[in-house]
């Protein structure tokens, strides 16, 4: 692998194995003769038009974002006060459950929602949107907790000590000292949750109701056959996941950026 | 355990006058691992006493304590009265200045200072006048407005020490903090840290492991070693008078001597004095500063007599290296005894007669130390 152009070729394949799809999924958003046809026929917007008239969609995407914004605050409220236990607390099985607390990754997704689906039956809970949120919800905690629990391990604790040195309580040093310090972590998890509930399917699909949300109302009309109309709201939902990604991408490189500035002059202070 | 419990109940009795922290036999475990072992002290206040030891003596732990970030296993903290190592570190007028300063990130220079007061609620004006005076005191009233991302370490240093001054503690606490800076700056750190305590009057106790450091700033030393206190005593005493081998080793430069003590003299290889103490092996330590080389132009006879109390002897230089103002030479006597001498470098003879030159040294300089024993 020394020749720099086999290597250039090599890397230009796998981005095209990885964006092409996307490229022409958002092109046949425009074509005119519905899916099929290469190459793309009188480029419209009408699939677009038709797009905002279709009432069941955008039901399905206010259902899908109520349902991922809930999941976050649940995900988070139950994952923050798990990462600062795993990190600070001492207590018997703690090893056992920061590896279990992860387990909800790695499990695929038909057992999480199996397994969710005969707990709300023995609940006698009827399955609706609060089944999917709590569903989603509780597989994300984990994700919650390794990036805050991340941060938790990055952040320095002798400022939490000056700050119980300088007089605060240790709640007033958790709310001034700890959350800022965090607040990356937090963010992140946040949009990271977000963005994994917006499409997830395994486990909604054990535990929708009579509403759907996006992902489950793509693919019942896949079933029915595709049209445009499906690339053209994906083609959105992929603009806003690149916008969301963009923010977080300069969130952190900002922060990353003024900490290495920070180390750079403490390194130069200690040279000179 | 007895003597502990005497101390805590008639501690309002005692007078406090004079001394503003106790610490009474204070031991600190972390599970099998002894860090502190009953260490009894007494800080006067407005005094600056530096905990010295190496790394692993146990001096950050004993810091801690008195922060209240460690909780002792056995002993009390006292402060003015109180007992201090209950108390949560908020609620003691006890601040520290951090080894790695320990500033707050997501505030500014100003923000980080004002921070103690604005927790305890002090009015905005109050506030204001206050973090404006302790940031002219160590000169970076230019800096208020900076993150402290964007300032050098030994600013950050200032401002640290600004944050803990601010609030006006009883006790200042200051861990290695001139640790990260380099050296130039450090002895600047030195003369400024000094002449601040002195000028604010507040009790500092500073934990370094740099003997030199502690010798120029302290107006005491303790000296700690493996978890317990090897000797307490001022820059002057414990480099003169050094109780213990290990105290005499650890600060500065020595030559230990092993002798055999016999009817009021002791026997060193080939060195003989006079010396009042019981029969039996005894152990000495000879700064190499207090040997001195006779030139040779006085030898004029062997019979000219050394003044009472010098002892002389007659040596080979091995090795000399140059340090500046002075040279440090490595001698060995004709019974084969190694020896450290410091001499200012113009006294040295010429390089072609290193054999058989004479030195002597004063019989009290000669400084009688106890053995340390290995501890662990």
């Amino acid at each position: 692998m020394k020749n720099p152009r086999l290597l250039t070729l090599h890397a230009l394949a796998v981005f095209s194995f990885l964006y092409l799809p996307i490229a022409v999924l958002i092109l046949y958003s425009f074509n005119g003769q519905g899916v099929g046809g290469f190459p793309p026929h009188d480029l419209t917007v009408n699939w677009y038009r038709i797009l905002f008239n279709d009432g069941p969609i955008w039901d399905s995407v206010l259902n899908s974002l109520l349902v991922a914004a809930a999941a976050m605050l649940i995900a988070l409220v139950f994952g923050i006060p798990a990462a600062l236990a795993l990190d600070r607390a001492q207590f018997p099985g703690k090893a056992l459950f920061r590896r279990l607390v992860l387990l909800p990754l790695i499990l695929p997704g038909i057992i999480t929602g199996l397994s969710l689906l005969m707990l709300f039956r023995v609940a006698d809970m009827k399955l609706s949107l609060l089944t999917i949120t709590l569903g989603h919800g509780t597989a994300l905690i984990s994700v919650a907790t390794t990036e805050v629990f991340a941060g938790l391990q990055k952040l320095n604790r002798a400022q939490e000590e000056a700050s119980l040195d300088l007089g605060a309580t240790y709640w007033q040093t958790f709310w001034r000292i700890t959350v800022p310090n965090l607040k990356l972590s937090i963010i992140g998890a946040a949009l990271l949750i977000f963005t994994l509930s917006m499409d997830e399917i395994a486990v909604s699909f054990f535990l929708i109701g009579r509403d759907n949300t996006l992902p489950l109302e793509i693919w019942g009309r896949l079933r029915r056959g595709i049209t445009p109309e499906i690339n053209a709201i994906s083609t959105i939902i992929f603009m806003f996941s690149l916008i969301a990604i963009i923010f977080w991408y300069r969130l952190r490189t900002k922060s990353e950026l003024s900490r290495e500035i920070a180390a750079g002059l403490a390194d130069a202070a200690n040279e000179c | 355990m007895a003597t502990m419990m005497e101390q805590g109940v008639s501690n309002k009795t005692e007078p406090a006058a004079t001394s503003l922290l106790s610490i009474r036999n204070v031991a600190k475990h972390f599970g099998k691992n002894i860090v502190l072992r009953d260490i009894s002290l007494e800080i006067a206040e407005g005094e600056f006493l530096t905990i010295l030891g190496e790394s692993g003596s146990g001096k950050t732990t004993l810091l801690r304590i008195l922060a209240g970030f460690e909780q002792p296993t056995a002993g009390e903290v006292w402060m003015t009265g109180e007992r201090l190592d209950t108390q949560p570190p908020y609620r003691r007028r006890v601040n520290t200045v951090f080894q790695h300063y320990a500033l707050f990130p997501h505030m500014t220079v100003e923000q980080n200072v004002g921070y103690g007061l604005a927790i305890a609620k002090r009015p905005t004006a109050e506030i204001e006048s206050r973090v404006a005076e302790a940031l002219a005191k160590v000169k970076m009233s230019a800096y208020a407005k900076s993150k402290p991302s964007k300032i050098s370490g030994g600013q950050q240093q200032r401002i640290a020490l600004a944050r803990a001054l601010v609030n006006r503690p009883r006790l200042l606490l200051l861990d290695e903090p001139l640790s990260a800076l380099d050296a130039n700056l450090r002895r600047q750190m030195q003369v400024e840290l000094k002449a601040l305590q002195r000028e604010v009057g507040i009790t500092f106790i500073f934990v370094t492991h740099d003997q030199e450091e502690a010798m120029v700033m302290s107006d005491r030393i303790a000296l700690l070693r493996s978890g317990e206190l090897e000797q307490v005593a001022s820059p002057r005493e414990i480099y003169n008078r050094p109780a213990t081998s290990y105290t005499a080793q650890f600060i500065g430069h020595t030559n230990l001597l092993h002798a055999e003590v016999r009817q009021g003299i002791a026997t060193s290889g080939a060195l003989q004095w006079p010396i009042s103490l019981t029969d039996g092996p005894a152990l000495f330590s000879l700064r190499p500063e207090c040997i001195r080389l006779i030139p040779s132009s006085s030898v004029v006879s062997n019979s000219s007599p050394a003044s009472n109390n010098a002892v002389r002897f007659r040596a080979t230089i091995r090795d000399q290296a140059f340090h500046g103002a002075t040279d440090l030479l490595r001698v060995e006597t004709d019974a084969g005894l190694m020896l450290t001498i410091r001499t200012a470098s113009h006294n040295l003879p010429n390089s072609s007669s290193n054999s058989d030159i004479e030195f002597e040294f004063s019989t009290g300089d000669a400084v009688a130390v106890r053995r340390s024993e290995d501890r662990r």
